[in-house]
C-alpha cells in the first residue's frame, strides 16, 4: 500500500492572501515608524506607516479597533488605533511604556521596522450615532481608544447634534493630547476636563469624572437621541456606567472599550477570554447589554 | 457508513500495511505505585508495543497537534530591516491508531475553536490534515464520565472506529482511505448476528459507567452559583499549578514570546501552551490582574468549559476523559467540583 498522501498548507495552491486564509494567520505587514511625539513622561505617540503602498491603501479600519503591533524578537502587543479612519495605513498608536515591548519601543529611534497585523475585533457603532447626541467619557488612557471616533465624528461633523467629551486624569502632567484641545472646542465640542489632583499649573476643575458627568445627566434626557462611548480604568466603568443607567441611558447606547492582556487577537490563546467570551473577537467594543452578561467584565 | 468485520488475528496485518507512515498509538511507559500500567500515546515501533487494550493514557494526544512549544515563524535581522518565516513545523503524515471516543471528540471540539471560519489556525490546521485516525472502543475507568458529557461515542472525525466482538473486530469506515487499508486485509460483510452483538458490547459499555455529572441547566447554575462560597473552598485547595490543562484534551490556550538569537542576526517567536490557573494568566502590562486569587481562576476554567463553550457551539468543551482529576495534586476532580457547585454532597 502506498503511504498517506501529505497535505501542505505552505503549497502555493493551498495560499491565499486573504484575511481568514489559513497563511495569512501569522500574516504581518511591515510598517515604519516615522515620527514619535513625547506626550507626557511615559506616553508617547508613534505615527506609523506601512511601508507596501497597496497594503496601505488597503488597510481601512473602524474607530474602537486595535492592531498588533510586533517587534521582532522583542515581543508583539495589542494596541487600540488612535487616529482617523480616513488615514488608511497612516495609523498612530499612543502607547504607555510600562511593559517590556512597550519599553523598548520607547527607545526605539525613527524609522524602525515594525510588524502590523490586523485590524482585529469590534467597533463603536459611529454611523449608527448620526443624528444623535455622543457623550464621549475617557479616564486616563482611555482617552487613546476615544480619538478615533473623535476624528470619525469631527470628520462629519455636522452629522451628529451635541458632542460632548468628559475627560478625567489624575495630574494635569498625565493629560493626553493638550495639543488638540483648542481644535476639538472649534468644531463645536464640549470638552470638559477634571484631574483629581489639581497642582499649582492647574486652573481647571478638580475631582472625579463623575463630578462632571453628574452635571451632564442633569442638563438633558439621555433616555432619547443620545449614545455614550466610555472607556478608562475598571473602576471607572462601574461608576460611570451606573450613572448613566440612573439617568434612564438604554443599556444597547452605552459602549465601552475592554482592555485584557492579549496574545493572539484572533481568538486563539484565550488570554483575553472573560467567561468564553473572546475580548479580540467580540470586543474590545461591547455595549453594555452585553458587559451586563459578562461576569467580571468591569 | 460502511461497516466490516474482520478477525483480530488480521490485525497485525493491518498494523504492517499501516506502517510505511508513522504510527503513533497507546505504549506502556511504567508501572504506578500499585504496579498498575501507565500508558501515554507515542510513537509505536513494533506492533507487539500498541496496547489497544489500554484503560487510558495519562496525557492526551494533544501534543502531537498542539506541542506544548512550538516555533511559529523565523525572523532574519537585517541593519534596518527583517524578514518573517513561517514554518507550520509538520512534514508528514501520522496514524493515529487506537484512539478512544473521548480523545477523538476533543479534537473534533477543538476544531470548533482552531479551524473556526475567522482565523483558522494554520499550525493546528496543518496537523489536523495530516492525520489518520483509528478508533477503538473502550472500558470505562472509574473516573470516565464522558457518557454524562455526550463524548462517549464519536460520530466523526475518525477513519476507521474498531468495537471489539469477542475475537473479531467490528468496524465502522468513515474515509475512502480507510477502505482501501481495509481492503488490503480479509474482513467481511457484518451480519445481523454481528450488529446485534454491537449493540451488546454498546449497552454493556454504558452499563458500566461509574461516575456521572448532572449537566442539567448547567450553565444557568453556574450563573447563579457565580459567587457561591464553594468556589473559594476549592481554590483554597487548588496550587495553582497547571496539571489539569497540560493532561486536557482541550485546553488549547497560549502564551507568545520571542527571543533573539545570540549572533543578533535572527529572532524567534515561540508558542507555549499555558494554563487559565497560572497566577499571571490574566495580568497585564502595568501589573493589573484580573484574575489574582486562586478561587477565581479555577472558576474560570469552569466557567469556559461547561457555560462559555456551551453557549457558543451548544456543546461543553469538557471530554469527561476524567484525566484532570487523576492528575491533580490536591485531587479536584470535575465531578465533585460541579455537584459542590449543585449544593449535592458526593
Amino acid at each position: 500500500m502506498d503511504k498517506l498522501p501529505f497535505v501542505d498548507l505552505m503549497a502555493e495552491k493551498n495560499r491565499y492572501h486573504r484575511r481568514g486564509d489559513l497563511s495569512a494567520f501569522e500574516y504581518t505587514c511591515q510598517a515604519e515608524i516615522t515620527n514619535v511625539y513625547s506626550l507626557t513622561e511615559t506616553e508617547k505617540l508613534y505615527q506609523i506607516q506601512l511601508i507596501d503602498r497597496e497594503e496601505r491603501r488597503r488597510f481601512t479600519f473602524k474607530p474602537g479597533q486595535f492592531v498588533m503591533l510586533e517587534l521582532p524578537g522583542i515581543g508583539e502587543a495589542p494596541f487600540s488605533i488612535s487616529s482617523s479612519p480616513a488615514r488608511h495605513g497612516n495609523i498612530e498608536l499612543c502607547i504607555r511604556a510600562v511593559g517590556n515591548l512597550t519599553k523598548f519601543l520607547a527607545r526605539v529611534p525613527r524609522g524602525t521596522r515594525v510588524g502590523i497585523s490586523g485590524p482585529f475585533g469590534t467597533s463603536f457603532p459611529v454611523k449608527e450615532m448620526r443624528g444623535s447626541d455622543v457623550l464621549l467619557i475617557g479616564g486616563g488612557l482611555g482617552l487613546i481608544p476615544l480619538r478615533a471616533p473623535i476624528f470619525a465624528i469631527l470628520e462629519n461633523r455636522s452629522a451628529y447634534k451635541d458632542i460632548d467629551i468628559i475627560y478625567g486624569a489624575r495630574k494635569s502632567s498625565e493629560l493626553l493630547f493638550t495639543y488638540q484641545y483648542d481644535m476639538w472646542r472649534q468644531f463645536d465640542i464640549n470638552l470638559d476636563i477634571i484631574v483629581e489632583q489639581a497642582d499649582e499649573d492647574w486652573d481647571g476643575a478638580e475631582g472625579l469624572i463623575t463630578r462632571i458627568l453628574e452635571k451632564r445627566c442633569a442638563a438633558s434626557d439621555l433616555s432619547k437621541n443620545t449614545y455614550a462611548i466610555v472607556c478608562g480604568p475598571p473602576i471607572m466603568f462601574r461608576f460611570v456606567c451606573d450613572m448613566l443607567i440612573k439617568a434612564h441611558l438604554p443599556v444597547r447606547r452605552i459602549f465601552v472599550s475592554l482592555e485584557r492582556r492579549m496574545h493572539c487577537g484572533r481568538g486563539k490563546c484565550c488570554r483575553c477570554n472573560i467567561g468564553s467570551t473572546y475580548t479580540c473577537l467580540e470586543g474590545p467594543v461591547f455595549d453594555y447589554w452585553s458587559v451586563m452578561n459578562l461576569k467580571e467584565a468591569i | 457508513m460502511i461497516f466490516r468485520v474482520f478477525d483480530k488475528d488480521q490485525l497485525q496485518r493491518l498494523y504492517d500495511v499501516l506502517a510505511v507512515n508513522h504510527i503513533v498509538g497507546p505504549v506502556c511507559k511504567g508501572v504506578n505505585q500499585n504496579s498498575a500500567p501507565l500508558y501515554d500515546f507515542d510513537f509505536v515501533k513494533t506492533f507487539s508495543e500498541l496496547k489497544l487494550d489500554y484503560s487510558s493514557t495519562i496525557h492526551s494526544l494533544k501534543r502531537f497537534v498542539l506541542p506544548p512549544r512550538e516555533t511559529l515563524c523565523t525572523f532574519e535581522l537585517g541593519d534596518d530591516n527583517w524578514r518573517k518565516r513561517l514554518d507550520f513545523n509538520v512534514h508528514e503524515p501520522i496514524v493515529f491508531f487506537g484512539l478512544h471516543a473521548c480523545d477523538i471528540n476533543g479534537l473534533n471540539k477543538l476544531d470548533k475553536v482552531l479551524n473556526s471560519v475567522v482565523y483558522p489556525d494554520p499550525y493546528y490546521v496543518a496537523k489536523r490534515k495530516n492525520m489518520f485516525i483509528i478508533g477503538v472502543n473502550c472500558s470505562p475507568q472509574p473516573f470516565c464520565f464522558c457518557r454524562s458529557m455526550g463524548s462517549d461515542s464519536a460520530l466523526h472525525g475518525f477513519d476507521m472506529f474498531f468495537t471489539s466482538l469477542g475475537d473479531e473486530y467490528f468496524v465502522e469506515i468513515l474515509s475512502a482511505t480507510a477502505f482501501e487499508y481495509i481492503s488490503a486485509i480479509k474482513s467481511r460483510e457484518p451480519n445481523e448476528r454481528d450488529h446485534a452483538r454491537f449493540k451488546e458490547a454498546s449497552e454493556e459499555k454504558i452499563n458500566n459507567f461509574t461516575c456521572h455529572v448532572d449537566t442539567t441547566d448547567l450553565t444557568k447554575i453556574l450563573d447563579l452559583e457565580f459567587q457561591a462560597e464553594v468556589w473559594k473552598t476549592w481554590g483554597e485547595r487548588c496550587l495553582s499549578c497547571g496539571t489539569c490543562a497540560s493532561v486536557c484534551p482541550t485546553c488549547y490556550c497560549y502564551g507568545i514570546h520571542e527571543n533573539v538569537n545570540l549572533d543578533l542576526q535572527g529572532a524567534e517567536k515561540i508558542k507555549q501552551l499555558y494554563s487559565c490557573n497560572l497566577i499571571d494568566f490574566a495580568q497585564v502590562a502595568g501589573g493589573h490582574n484580573f484574575r489574582p486569587e486562586s478561587h477565581v481562576r479555577l472558576k474560570y476554567r469552569y466557567y469556559h468549559k461547561h457555560r462559555g463553550f456551551v453557549e457558543a457551539f451548544e456543546e461543553s468543551l469538557c471530554v469527561g476523559c476524567g484525566r484532570c482529576g487523576e492528575s491533580c495534586l490536591a485531587g479536584i476532580t470535575v465531578p465533585e467540583v460541579i455537584a459542590s457547585v449543585r449544593g449535592l454532597e458526593r
